[in-house]
């Protein structure tokens, strides 16, 4: 028989963590336990949060928790094995009442191939349930914790590799209501981050493994929201009313990065940071822990789309961590007018707007040279295209595609053209990367335009090119379709 | 049912020499290395050379040692010795039906009902140092556990949930020992399979804490890396004798008769 050296890090860190200054503890559970009535707790998806529990007094809380072991979309077309705690991720939220007695059980289903535990941050005593909980597949275990503490908390699996279960989505939120409960408000919404390691790169395609290897150097392929990089975007997205009062519980789930929450365009009346029972007001961007979570609120004021982020912007904009609030109701343009300009301003480079005027003028009398094209397409450039394409033409990363230096443009001088008239839409490799965005078809621009653009970017930012003339542009416009909508 | 007859008369065989030629390969002598050593100085457990079955016990060689130890029927084994799961994916007690095959691993089964399989054989089921040395071992060479693509290539199969059907046995390539099926078929029973993480009840009647889950589970282990081991040892020590699950099988093993010298 081995024997093993004992720590006790778990019970440490939950001790630690109780000697913070916390709300009133309810009544020994001694003297309430006769009278308590028995509820059945129903636990929900994100991000659906269950009802306030509307009761004043303790009860007994039945919560039945599955785990599942499932194949889901982590991206489009991307499909990853998912550990779960009720066959999503993140797992169902479950709320009760400070002061209630949790009954748990945790049912491993036949079909999963690995066992499984819960580790509750509500729950006062060594490992959250951990041990209690250690459930062989085809098996279910129970146990039952006093809610002393109110407040919003992470669960999630602990079982070896801790790590690797945590890193496949198993965690969610439970929500210990206060005895004097918050305010009510018009929606409460379930949102949890995650970070995800696959041995493929970001969106690529089929069923991805976990790669150990990156999740330990914590460089994570995908960041999400609730599970999956589309879960609240489009017809996902969170909805609300002009004027409505929105409280959502956000948590992280991690295993490994720290959540900068941001919501593009509101501002957090309320935040009760890292969930503790005291509140900060006006805040943009709360900081939530790996196994931490907050609760913010908001009340939105004008209609429109409004963008959930994770500010570590690449995370956002790279790895996935994007959702959407949306908004309906009347403009509200003493708050927000919308734009009320929109004009192109060239500042210091306003000296050369003189450019397409000789190029004009020498074109018609037939004296037009590269350099009339060059100055000419300069100018043109900064207020049509850089706004993209960026005034050295470098682009965004994996948005537009760069035109310094580009293999792709200087390929081929007629597809040039073609693309700038009718457009491009759907992937294209770019100096080795590999870029899906849409650029919208310019064929309003004149001929003579055209020509004196791609002569510019085809001689500028270490590109040499011949010069593209205005026939050229021509022949290109009268042999390709434009797309719909499009200018002729 | 002649292939079931059949296979239960060689299921019936005394001594596992006569058979070991073909059936059980010779795996060893080596060291295991715990991922858990009990003490400084066992950081490496010797293991004499051993027989272990190169394949895992199928539905058909499992069925014919119920019809001949009929107390082991599922309709007839005493609960404390199987769980409701026992078998419970046959037809019937004494026919596996048309939607299980015969060639698939056996799985379903308890711990005492596969030590007394083992032992109706005359032979024994492996000790965990004995199956971790044999299933250390990668196609070319007996420890291939540093390979980083071998350890991605079992995580792969940990990773994944059971398959809608199990594959037969043999599907996968013979290890050095040619023994085959150890990883990417379905888990294995250990003679000693609660030795190495304590059941909670054991935990707290102990004065030492032990802690293979959360915190606890990553301080004294020896590679941290080796995920796979982590994964076994949480597998093993969630079970009761008792238990049975979908992906739990056996295969048996016996003492190497010609010694290791």
């Amino acid at each position: 028989m081995h024997s093993r050296q004992a720590t006790l890090l778990v019970a440490l860190l939950l001790a630690t963590g109780c000697s913070e200054a916390r709300k009133s503890s309810p009544a020994p559970a001694t003297s309430a336990a006769a009278a308590e009535e028995t509820v059945k707790a129903e636990p929900t998806h994100a991000p659906a949060v269950p009802p306030p529990t509307g009761r004043d007094r303790p009860a007994k809380v039945v919560v039945d928790l599955e785990v599942k072991e499932v194949v889901r979309e982590l991206a489009d077309g991307v499909k990853y094995t998912f550990w779960t705690f009720g066959g999503q991720v993140p797992g169902r939220f479950i709320r009760v009442r400070q002061g209630d007695t949790v009954e748990l059980h945790l049912q491993n289903h036949p079909d999963n191939k690995m066992p499984h535990n819960i580790d509750l941050h509500a729950v006062t005593g060594p490992g959250g349930g951990a041990a209690s909980t250690f459930t062989a597949p085809g098996h279910q275990t129970q146990f039952t914790f006093r809610a002393l503490n109110s407040g919003l908390y992470v669960y999630h699996c602990a079982t070896a590799p801790v790590g690797m279960h945590v890193a496949n989505g198993m965690y969610g939120l439970i929500y210990v209501e206060p005895t004097q409960p918050l305010p009510p408000v018009d929606h409460e919404f379930y949102v949890m981050q995650g970070d995800f390691y696959t041995v493929g790169k970001y969106r690529e395609k089929g069923l991805q493994p976990f790669d150990m290897q990156k999740a330990i150097e914590e460089n994570a392929t995908y960041v999400v929201f609730n599970g999956s990089e589309g879960s609240l975007i489009g017809d996902n997205a969170l909805r609300a009313k002009v004027g409505e009062k929105i409280r959502i519980f956000v948590g992280n789930g991690g295993p490994n990065l720290i959540s900068s929450f941001h919501l593009i365009g509101e501002i957090f009346d309320r935040v009760y940071g890292e969930a503790g029972t005291s509140f900060s007001e006006n805040v943009q961007t709360t900081v939530v822990p790996p196994g931490g979570a907050a609760i913010v609120e908001l009340t939105v004021q004008v209609p429109g789309t409004y963008i959930l982020v994770d500010h570590a912007l690449f995370r956002a904009f790279n790895k996935g961590a994007l959702g959407m609030l949306k908004v309906d109701g009347p403009e509200q343009k003493e708050i927000y007018s919308g734009r009320e300009i929109d004009s192109v301003y060239l500042g210091d480079k306003a000296t050369a707007t003189g450019a397409m005027q000789t190029a004009a003028e020498n074109a018609a009398k037939g004296a037009l040279t590269r350099e009339d094209q060059i100055a000419a397409g300069r100018q043109l450039f900064l207020g049509t295209c850089s706004p993209c394409h960026q005034l050295e033409g470098q682009g965004v990363l994996g948005a537009f595609p760069p035109l310094a230096k580009s293999d792709f443009l200087m390929a081929d001088k007629q597809r040039s053209i073609g693309i700038v008239l009718n457009g491009k839409t759907g992937p294209i490799t770019v100096n080795g990367k590999e870029l899906n965005s849409v650029m919208p078809p310019l064929s309003q621009l004149p001929d003579d335009d055209i020509a004196n653009i791609l002569t510019f970017v085809r001689n500028s930012w270490g590109n040499t090119g011949a010069a593209v003339t205005r026939d050229e542009v021509s022949a290109v416009r009268s042999s390709t379709p434009r797309p719909p909508g499009a200018a002729r | 049912m002649l292939a079931v007859t059949s296979v239960a008369l060689s299921a019936r065989g005394q001594a596992p020499a006569p058979e070991a030629a073909s059936t059980m390969a010779r795996v060893g002598p080596g060291a295991y290395r715990p991922l858990y050593p009990p003490s400084a100085a066992e950081a490496e457990v010797p293991v004499k050379a051993f027989l272990l079955d190169r394949l895992p016990v199928t539905n058909a060689a499992f069925l014919a040692f119920a019809l001949a130890h009929p107390e082991w029927r599922r309709d007839r084994v005493p609960g404390v010795f199987a769980d409701e799961g026992y078998l419970s994916h046959w037809a019937s007690a004494a026919d596996l039906g048309a939607d299980v095959d015969q060639e698939q691993p056996v799985v379903r089964v308890s711990w005492f009902a596969a030590k007394t399989y083992c032992a109706a054989r005359g032979a024994r089921l492996p000790t965990e140092a004995e199956w971790e040395l044999a299933a250390s071992a990668s196609r070319t060479r007996p420890d291939g556990r540093g390979d980083p693509a071998w350890r991605e290539q079992i995580l792969a199969w940990y990773s994944r949930p059971n398959p809608p059907r199990l594959p037969r046995v043999g599907t996968t390539p013979p290890n050095y020992w040619g023994v085959r099926d150890l990883q990417g078929v379905v888990w294995e029973w250990v003679l000693d399979f609660n030795s190495t993480m304590v059941n909670t009840d054991a935990r707290r009647a102990g004065d030492r804490d032990r802690l293979t889950f959360c915190g606890g589970g990553a301080i004294n282990a020896t590679d941290k890396e080796d995920y796979p081991s982590f994964m076994r040892v949480a597998f093993r020590s969630s079970l009761r004798a008792d238990y049975t699950t979908n992906n739990l099988g056996f295969r048996c093993a016996a003492d190497d008769v010609r010694g290791d010298r």
